[in-house]
């Protein structure tokens, strides 16, 4: 088998610095759709929607965490995601992604346009399909 | 002449009060880590967040795709000014100088025939600007319930600034804060927020972007955000220089504490030297007369 070139991912939340280490490959919710981060990957500046971020390590483990929005620097010798909010998968529960849902639902009445309000509705649709994959019924 | 039992009193109530100085002495000791410690786990974020920042910022230039928080409206006829303070005192001179700084700058702007508005985050600067600004303060943050200052709270606040901005309140925003040097140093400082600046690109990458969606698309996402970031970061610096002030104030006033008790303490046992010496040059002129 033939080891895929590890680079250094990096994945950062306001609040601190969750994972830093030596990773094969990151599949990140980019908004343009799911996108695999490998080794010697072209600059790409992207934002992020809700969703799950999956992390190979170079030791073939894979880690998932869950984020809410921000936007990922990737570079061909690595990737920094800054995440508005993230947490590994294990910690978060039901609530939390239904509590969310309900503050975007209350942002919904107060949207000033059409346009805003159009956001805040993919936003909601998107953190319903995060915690449809995680968090099965 | 106090007597010798107020004295006694007296050296009792200091003593009380010392401990009281001290624990608290304590408590911010241990508070201050956790906030330095907060302060430097958020700090890789800040840090990336303006890199971006100023190499998107470059790719998209100056031109009229900037988005309108970057390029302002225009003018600076009405200016905001966000307040960060603590929420309790007790912590020396540390909320007053950045209510000073506030209304030195709000005396100065509205000299020059600006229109003030004012935020304030905590309830110190509140009571200290409300004595004289009472009718520009348009809003007012409590946090006073909040244990561990959290992304969020800065995210509201940063979202109620964007939205008179949207709303077309105000031109200009500037943030006021405590910048945390040391212990003993905390800087208030003012910072401004809106129009924002990216700042220069740290380093010069050949590398070109691909950007997804665009380039200005996400400036215009990432603009909100550093903003809210700037606040997390100045409520962070205040935490820690809150503590870091509090800390210093009750070293202080532990010191005090202690001199005034030392003090008393001669005094009492002076009187009582004084009072023995009275009572026994009583008895040995009673002896005498016999």
């Amino acid at each position: 088998m033939v080891m895929a070139d590890s680079f250094q991912f990096e994945l950062v939340s306001p609040e601190r610095l969750l994972l830093s280490g030596s990773v094969t490959s990151v599949v990140i919710p980019a908004s343009e759709g799911e996108m695999t981060v490998m080794a010697n990957h072209a600059p790409t500046m992207t934002t992020i929607n809700p969703g799950i971020v999956t992390v190979t390590f170079a030791d073939g483990k894979t880690d998932r965490y869950v984020v809410f929005g921000g936007f990922a620097d990737i570079l061909p010798s690595g990737c920094t995601l800054l995440a508005e909010s993230a947490v590994h998968v294990d910690e978060i529960s039901r609530d939390d992604i239904i509590k969310r849902i309900e503050i975007a639902r209350g942002e919904l009445e107060a949207a000033p346009n059409d346009e805003h309000r159009a956001g805040i509705e993919r936003y909601i649709a998107q953190l319903g399909t995060v915690q449809g994959t995680i968090l099965p019924a | 002449m106090p007597s010798l039992k107020d004295l006694k009193n007296r050296i009792a109530s200091v003593k009380a009060t010392q401990k009281i100085t001290k624990a608290m002495k304590m408590v911010a000791a241990a508070k201050l880590r956790r906030a330095q410690e907060a302060a430097e786990a958020a700090r890789p974020y800040s840090q990336r967040m303006g890199a971006v920042l100023a190499n998107i910022a470059q790719a998209v230039g100056q031109d009229d795709s900037a988005p309108r928080l970057m390029a302002g409206t225009g003018k600076d006829d009405v200016h905001l000014l966000v307040v960060c303070t603590a929420e309790r005192g007790l912590c020396g001179g540390f909320n007053s100088q950045i209510a000073r700084l506030a209304r030195d700058h709000t005396r100065k702007l509205l000299a020059n025939g600006k229109t003030v508005k004012i935020i304030c985050v905590g309830k110190k600067g509140f009571d200290i600007l409300r004595r004289e600004y009472a009718s520009l303060i348009i809003d007012r943050v409590d946090l006073r319930e909040v244990k561990k200052v959290g992304f969020a709270n800065a995210d509201e606040i940063g979202r109620k600034v964007i939205a008179l901005f949207d709303k077309g309140e105000f031109d200009v925003c500037t943030l006021f804060y405590s910048e945390f040097k040391s212990v003993i140093a905390q800087i208030p400082t003012a910072q401004q927020l809106i129009p924002a600046s990216a700042g220069e690109p740290v380093e010069q990458s050949d590398a070109i972007y691909d950007y997804e969606p665009d380039a200005a698309a996400i400036l215009g996402d990432l603009i909100p955000r550093n903003i809210s970031v700037q606040i997390f970061r100045a409520l962070l610096e205040n935490v820690a220089g809150e503590m870091g002030a509090k800390m210093s104030a009750m070293d202080n006033a532990t010191r005090n504490a202690g001199e005034m008790i030392n003090k008393l303490t001669l005094n009492y046992n002076r009187q009582r030297q004084a009072q023995i010496t009275k009572e026994l040059i009583e008895i040995i002129s009673g002896a005498e007369a016999l």
